[in-house]
């Protein structure tokens, strides 16, 4: 129970890397939340599920470059002080 | 030279802040009092302030100072929105407690609409239903401090706990606030929410803690049930007549049976964050209480 902001931070960076590493094409695509497929209506409710594919495939965008630096950041603080 | 202001603006011109501060006019003759002096007090002998270099280093420097802090707060106020901060906090004696007591009872009030000015919300001073973040953030340090003497009256007490309570809690709220703010993104709902006010919204149930906490360490276990239990329903109503207003649409807010998958979707998440408040309440105070 006694969480610390390094641990919200451990696991933010523990999530963020899990959406990072879904592929598009070999994995989204086979269940349907691949990005062609969520040209849905164009009416102003888009639902709950073209959201979370819209918001998945922004994450990786967006966080691909960064997940980099963060990652070994994180890989050489783990390996000098445990 | 510039005059400082002290009375600091609302976003709308009204003033957000009494000026209490009686020092406005008398400081500018002060000053050219002084300005005049040196020139006589020059024949009579050597003071710092009859050195003309000294008197151009002094407003040089002066001006750098001002300089430097204008520029300090226009890249803080990047990062941090100070002004905005600002709104939260113009809090008074009169609405701190007709908040709390509509904190712990809320069945009586009828008018929940926060009143708006000119398209901006009016500060809290003005509107009881307006968000702060004065009540949240004391209740919050109130809770910490609560907490051990909890702690202490059951000798577990060290005061490394107090930081270890303190950041826990500080985590939960961050998780929970994030939960609310992505939910938000995901039922695509047309809010004015702010993510200050969402943290305002879930600040308000350590005031129900800190409740119940007292109560049990006053009077034994069930009287910590018993409030507890009171002040998750006072939470509950609070929370469910605020953010109706604001996530569901007109009709729907005014208890009209609504049909249609997005008004119920987002009266799903009314309920779901209004549920949520208890559970942490719980959560995060029977582990204190022995």
């Amino acid at each position: 129970m006694a969480f610390t902001l390094y641990s919200l931070i451990q696991a933010a960076i523990l999530c963020v890397n899990a959406v990072a590493v879904l592929h598009e094409e070999r994995f989204l695509s086979k269940i349907g939340w691949g990005v062609d497929q969520s040209v849905g209506g164009f009416g102003d409710e888009p639902g709950v599920k073209v959201q979370l594919m819209n918001l998945v495939r922004s994450v990786r965008t967006v966080m691909r470059v960064p997940l980099i630096a963060v990652n070994s950041v994180c890989i050489v603080l783990l390996l000098l002080f445990g | 030279m510039r005059q400082r202001n002290s009375s600091m603006e609302g976003p709308d011109g009204s003033q957000l802040f009494e000026d209490t501060s009686g020092a406005g006019p008398r400081t500018q003759s002060g000053y050219r009092n002084q300005q005049t002096e040196p020139q006589q007090a020059g024949f009579a002998g050597q003071s710092l302030l009859s050195d003309p270099m000294s008197n151009l280093a002094m407003a040089y420097g002066s001006s750098l100072a001002s300089q430097g802090k204008e520029m300090v707060d226009k890249n803080l106020d990047r990062f941090i929105p100070i002004s905005k901060l600002k709104y939260y906090f113009a809090v008074d004696t009169v609405y701190v407690g007709k908040k709390l007591g509509l904190l712990v009872f809320p069945y009586m009030h009828n008018n929940w609409e926060v009143s708006y000015q000119q398209d901006t919300p009016v500060a809290p001073r003005f509107d009881v239903n307006a968000p702060d973040l004065y009540i949240p953030a004391m209740s919050f340090i109130t809770y910490v401090l609560v907490a051990g003497v909890a702690l202490g009256t059951q000798n577990r007490f060290s005061p490394e706990l107090l930081g270890v309570q303190a950041s826990s809690a500080l985590v939960w709220l961050i998780m929970e606030v994030l939960a609310v703010l992505l939910s938000l993104y995901l039922v695509t709902v047309n809010t004015d929410l702010t993510t200050i006010d969402l943290l305002a919204f879930s600040g308000y149930k350590y005031v129900g803690m800190i409740v119940g906490l007292v109560a049990g360490l006053l009077f034994g276990r069930p009287a910590y049930y018993l409030s507890l239990l009171w002040c998750c329903a006072a939470i509950f109503v609070f929370t469910i007549r605020t953010l109706r207003l604001k996530l569901l649409s007109e009709a729907a807010a005014e208890g009209k049976l609504v049909r249609g998958t997005r008004n119920q979707l987002r009266m799903y998440l009314t309920m779901s964050i209004a549920a949520a408040q208890p559970i942490f309440m719980y959560w995060l105070t029977y582990h204190l209480i022995r």
